[in-house]
């Protein structure tokens, strides 16, 4: 909300410079985003008055006038539309600086002299619009500087207030926040009960109650809508960053700047017959004062005639009812409507106005008798007309009620960690406009809150007050002392940290992408899972949820090799969203992606990443748990290539794939077919095991190497299990050492090289033991795969 | 005797040429060894005399000797040498870059998250987390925020149109904590949050850490001092300025915006603090008597305390980072930058 300084010490005058009143407001809680001055700086433009004008005889569109400044005349040459003689003006002198370092000389026009410009807002800064001169009233005074006259001097304060505080959405309502705080008074402006000139007054009634507890209404006859508005009124609407519009529209306008209550005037002339607040019948037509022909629903409040609804409640006007040039009477509302009434409604129809921001977060329901009185009074003065009684549709019932609240001093100190003195809550309190009654003398209160505190309604709202005036920065502080944390987490879990950093230790840099990423993309990586879209994404590429990392990857892969990068690693941790029919799985994943050299370029020449680079570092990931528990198969995932992808196993269960892209993927995504990536569940791998000591064993190992010739298609890791499976304990390691293929052996086979080493932990084995070992072993392989040993 | 001179001379001779150590060994059998030419000639002493055969056997020992040293002598020499040539031929360019990979880091806004986590975790706060997808009871209605809250407007929300959303910040994280447990609660719940909107300022997705303190005897004073001296700990300054301004939050009251002294022009004002002083860091407050009933805690005998930041402000004020986007484009020439 924006507040000028001037209008709010008409309110309040403490003795503070702009920087304390405005450090005060923001350590108030009405947190203050900018201060900007009323009107940019100039100099030597003071209130000049036309006396004569004639045609410049060179130039059709220019005027030669004489000018005083109430001291004396001189000549200005002037090209605005609205010059004549007797109109008062700013008069920017020779020797004025205006906005933009704009000095104003003695010049010739068209071979006339021309001592000074005769200025429109535009030219002061005032205003965007070039629309003439500024036309000044007939009583402002000729010569006076016209700074000093509209007050330009005057600050614009911009408050950013929080949904709680409506109540400071007017100059009142801040004015009463710089009062308490400086113990300074408040000049209320006078509010006089405007007598009735006529009888006549529209039927109202309440048809919700519950929605609009209270409607005041005032007939207003004979108004002059074309009266000028008084210039001060013009400039405080301006510096609140409001137009002109009317009479009648600019003093609604300013009684919601400076009490807070939203007023409509109707057109009298377009009513018919009474006013009923009601809820529209659905598909009802209203076309809004912006021109908008909306449909409406029936959970939307409207002002409505006997014919059809007239407005959106505490919105907007409707366009066919409202003031125009050629109004005559008008039917002025004051009303309160609830906020659960009105709140969401004016943005559920793509609206948003002064009005529904006040009502949607409340308005004083005590107020609106003031309000149609000071509207009334501004309205004559300006405007004229004769007024009639205003009358009003209440249920008392349904207005709020003034919270009355218990306060208890333990209380204050149980949630501040400081008790205050009986009389400092007593006086904050009733500075706040708080009714108080003691109960137990300085141990507990009654606190009756004023109407327009609607937000206090239970205890910690009034401690937060006390606190909120007492100062947040005198109130004590202490670190609360330690206690031991209450989960304890198992020795053998991995924590993500450990994972994330043997990443990085490996050479990965880790990424951070959307969670919701664009759905033609997470089609082609991911086409089995139909991902769970966005109501209302940001933008269609940002439409559905991430069923798997390895789409944001790939598109960071993309973004990076469109920049030059000849080596990517990288990884992402984070949840996928996969949906299933026992609803949604949130799942937390680690995925990883290779792409360049094997290591950093060197003098050695590189070597292409390859599988096994890719295997090696899901492989560290798992050692770090149990890579026992994990088997690695042939696997198949529709983003990876059908020859290199391996499926990741624990406990029978598939926990992640890795492999090569797809190379159609790849083309697809315009990406190089080398790239290798991995996404693996991160709950597998965070399941490790305590450590068990199993003694160390000085009996001498013996080692067998066997090369067995199989068919292609055995898969060396089946082959090592049925090793193992082959023998006991005593075989403490396998390992491949070799792999052949070649003419020697045969077409579509190929030799696989494999160190035994066999130990007993108590007693040296005897080669006779080994032997049968080795032969229970090779007759294994027979049977399971026809392998045969190669010579 | 001429001839064990010549055999002398002539092995002697033989040493000096001996190129390497094997030839060397050579001449060490060729002349001493069992059947060598100057071991023959004490064979010979048994057709001597027995007064003549020590001084003749002493004079072969000698001659004896004089070979053995002088291959002793060429054997050093000799192993000297081929050690030099070794040495010489296994130098390695010390200057050339070692071998191996280099490591990686972290994001800078999770690098940031494990400082938070450090400082917490130290004060014996646990990490909870919780689902990113919410529903409205979670994300809204427990936290004091109705569905007609004017509240709810500044959380843009993204929505699936059946109830559930992305959650607008980590508070939800507070409820299912409580709901699922039995106070005292010492909390932070760090994770990604969503807001509909997209600009030089905001990224549709961002981060916060949520804290919560729920105990007997638990004060605003408590909130105070654990902000302040969380403040000090991330930006290692021991006298920063903290301040706490009345604010609002539906799920605390009362509630407070924290402002830390501007750490890039120490509070003269600059285009950081928008010539203020001031950065606004964090939100907090006393929490909600009905965010407390909603998680199950009687709050006639807990109090607690909650707040809740953005990562990515921290993270962008500590390293300097002055675009918000840099965070989600992965470029990698970004991303290394923080290790």
């Amino acid at each position: 909300m924006l507040v000028n300084e001037a209008w709010l010490r008409e309110w309040v005058n403490p003795a503070v410079d702009t920087d304390t009143l405005v450090k005060q407001l923001t350590m108030a809680g009405l947190e203050v985003d900018g201060v900007e001055p009323a009107a940019p700086a100039f100099t030597g433009v003071v209130v000049g008055q036309v006396e004569s004008c004639e045609q410049h005889p060179d130039a059709d569109k220019l005027r030669v006038c004489q000018v005083t400044n109430g001291s004396e005349t001189v000549q200005v040459v002037c090209g605005a539309s609205n010059v004549r003689p007797g109109l008062k003006i700013p008069f920017a002198q020779v020797g004025a600086k205006l906005p933009g370092d704009f000095k104003i000389k003695k010049a010739k026009l068209r071979g006339v002299g021309s001592n000074g410009m005769l200025c429109g807002a535009s030219e002061l800064g005032l205003e965007d619009r070039i629309d003439g001169l500024m036309e000044l009233p007939e009583d402002a005074p000729v010569g006076s500087d016209f700074r000093e006259y509209l007050q330009l001097d005057d600050a614009v304060i911009e408050v950013d207030l929080t949904p709680n505080r409506a109540d400071c959405l007017s100059v009142r309502g801040i004015a009463r926040e710089l009062g308490v705080m400086n113990q300074s008074p408040l000049t209320e402006v006078a509010v006089n009960k405007v007598a009735p000139a006529i009888d006549d007054t529209l039927a109202v009634t309440l048809a919700d109650s519950e929605s609009c507890p209270r409607y005041l209404g005032r007939v207003i006859k004979g108004v002059n809508v074309k009266a000028e508005t008084p210039l001060w009124m013009v400039e405080r609407l301006r510096r609140a960053g409001l137009r002109p519009i009317d009479p009648i529209v600019d003093v609604t306008n300013y009684v919601l700047l400076e009490l807070g209550q939203p007023l409509h005037a109707f057109d009298l002339a377009r009513l018919n017959g009474g006013i009923t607040v009601r809820k529209a019948s659905s598909g009802e037509k209203l076309l809004t004062l912006d021109d908008q022909e909306l449909t409406l629903r029936d959970d939307t409040l409207v002002i409505a005639d006997d014919r059809e609804a007239l407005a959106l409640a505490g919105v907007m006007g409707g366009k066919p009812s409202s003031v125009t040039d050629d109004t005559r009477d008008i039917f002025l509302e004051c009303a309160f409507f609830s906020p659960l009434a009105i709140a969401g409604k004016a943005r559920s129809y793509g609206l948003h106005t002064d009005s529904s921001h006040r009502f949607e977060r409340g308005v004083d329901p005590q107020l609106q008798h003031d309000a149609i009185e000071r509207a009334t009074s501004l309205i004559l003065e300006i405007a004229g007309g004769q007024p009639g009684p205003v009358t009003e549709a209440v249920d008392e019932g349904q207005l709020p009620r003034q919270a009355e609240i218990t306060l208890r001093a333990d209380h204050i100190e149980g949630l501040l960690g400081l008790g205050l003195p009986a009389e400092q809550v007593e006086d904050i309190l009733s500075r706040l406009g708080m009714e108080i009654s003691t109960r137990e003398e300085g141990k507990e209160w009654t606190v009756l809150a004023p109407s327009w505190r609607f937000d206090m309604a239970i205890e910690q709202d009034l401690i937060e007050e006390l606190a909120r005036i007492y100062g947040y920065e005198k109130l004590p502080s202490r670190v609360p002392a330690g206690s031991p944390s209450g989960d304890t987490v198992g020795e053998h879990v991995v924590g993500l940290r450990r994972l994330a950093d043997t990443l990085i230790d490996r050479g990965y840099l880790e990424a951070i992408t959307y969670t919701f990423v664009e759905p033609g993309l997470l089609k082609q990586v991911e086409p089995r899972v139909e991902p769970l879209p966005l109501l209302n994404p940001i933008s269609t590429d940002l439409g559905v949820m991430r069923t798997t990392l390895l789409a944001g990857l790939f598109s960071t892969a993309l973004h990076n090799l469109n920049r030059q990068a000849d080596r990517l690693r990288l990884f992402e941790t984070g949840l996928r969203f996969v949906p299933t029919e026992q609803g949604l799985e949130q799942t937390p994943m680690i995925a990883g992606l290779l792409y360049g050299s094997a290591q950093p370029q060197n003098w050695e020449g590189k070597r292409p990443v390859d599988f096994f680079d890719l295997k090696g570092d899901v492989e560290a990931l798992l050692s770090l748990s149990d890579a026992s528990a994990f088997r690695f198969e042939v696997g198949e995932h529709p983003a990876l290539h059908p020859g290199q992808t391996a499926a990741l196993k624990r406990d029978g269960d598939v926990v992640g794939y890795l492999g090569r892209i797809h190379p159609r993927l790849a083309a697809d995504l315009d990406l190089p077919a080398q790239l290798y990536a991995f996404e693996l569940a991160l709950e597998p791998l965070q399941q490790g095991i305590l450590p068990g000591f199993t003694g160390v064993s000085d009996q001498p190992r013996m080692r067998r190497d066997l090369a067995f010739v199989v068919e292609d298609s055995v898969p060396a890791g089946e082959l090592v299990a049925a090793v193992r499976s082959a023998c006991d304990e005593r075989l403490t390691d396998v390992r491949i050492f070799d792999i052949y293929q070649g003419d020697s052996i045969g077409k579509n086979r190929k030799s696989l090289a494999l160190g035994l080493t066999f130990q007993d932990r108590s007693r040296t084995l005897k080669d006779q033991e080994v032997n049968d070992l080795v032969d229970a072993v090779v007759s294994q392989l027979k049977q399971q795969f026809n392998a045969a040993l190669r010579d | 005797m001429e001839n064990l001179n010549a055999l002398v001379e002539a092995a002697l001779a033989e040493v000096e040429e001996a190129g390497d150590i094997r030839a060397l060994d050579d001449v060490r059998v060729k002349f001493l060894g069992k059947k060598g030419e100057i071991s023959a000639l004490m064979k010979g002493l048994g057709k001597l005399s027995a007064e003549e055969r020590p001084k003749a056997g002493a004079v072969i020992n000698e001659g004896k000797q004089q070979v053995q040293a002088a291959i002793s002598a060429r054997k050093t020499l000799l192993e000297e040498a081929a050690l030099a040539e070794q040495l010489a031929s296994e130098t390695v360019d010390v200057t050339l870059p070692g071998r191996g990979e280099k490591p990686g880091n972290l994001h800078p806004v999770n690098r940031m998250r494990r400082r938070i986590e450090d400082f917490f975790l130290r004060l014996g706060f646990d990490i909870s987390e919780g689902p990113e997808v919410e529903d409205d009871f979670h994300n809204f209605e427990a936290l004091n925020i109705p569905s007609h809250h004017p509240a709810r407007a500044m959380h843009d929300t993204f929505y699936f149109g059946d109830g559930r959303l992305l959650r607008t910040h980590t508070s939800p994280v507070q409820v299912r904590v409580m709901e699922q447990g039995k106070p005292p609660f010492r909390i932070i719940a760090p994770g990604r949050v969503y807001r509909c909107d997209s600009d030089l300022t905001q990224t549709p997705m961002f981060h916060q850490v949520e804290g919560l303190l729920v105990d007997k005897g638990i004060t605003f004073a408590d909130l105070r001092g654990t902000v302040a001296e969380f403040l000090r700990f991330i930006f290692e300054v021991e006298d920063l300025p903290v301040r706490f301004r009345p604010s609002y939050f539906p799920f605390t009251e009362p509630s407070a915006e924290v402002d830390v002294g501007c750490v890039s022009c120490g509070g003269k004002g600059c285009r950081v603090c928008s010539h203020t002083g001031w950065i606004e860091i964090m939100g907090c407050g006393m929490v909600h008597p009905k965010v407390l009933e909603h998680g199950g805690v009687d709050a006639s005998e807990y109090s607690g305390f909650a707040f809740g930041m953005g990562i990515e402000r921290i993270t962008m004020l500590r390293y300097g980072v002055n675009d918000l986007r840099l965070f989600f484009e992965n470029d990698t020439r970004f991303l290394s930058q923080f290790s």
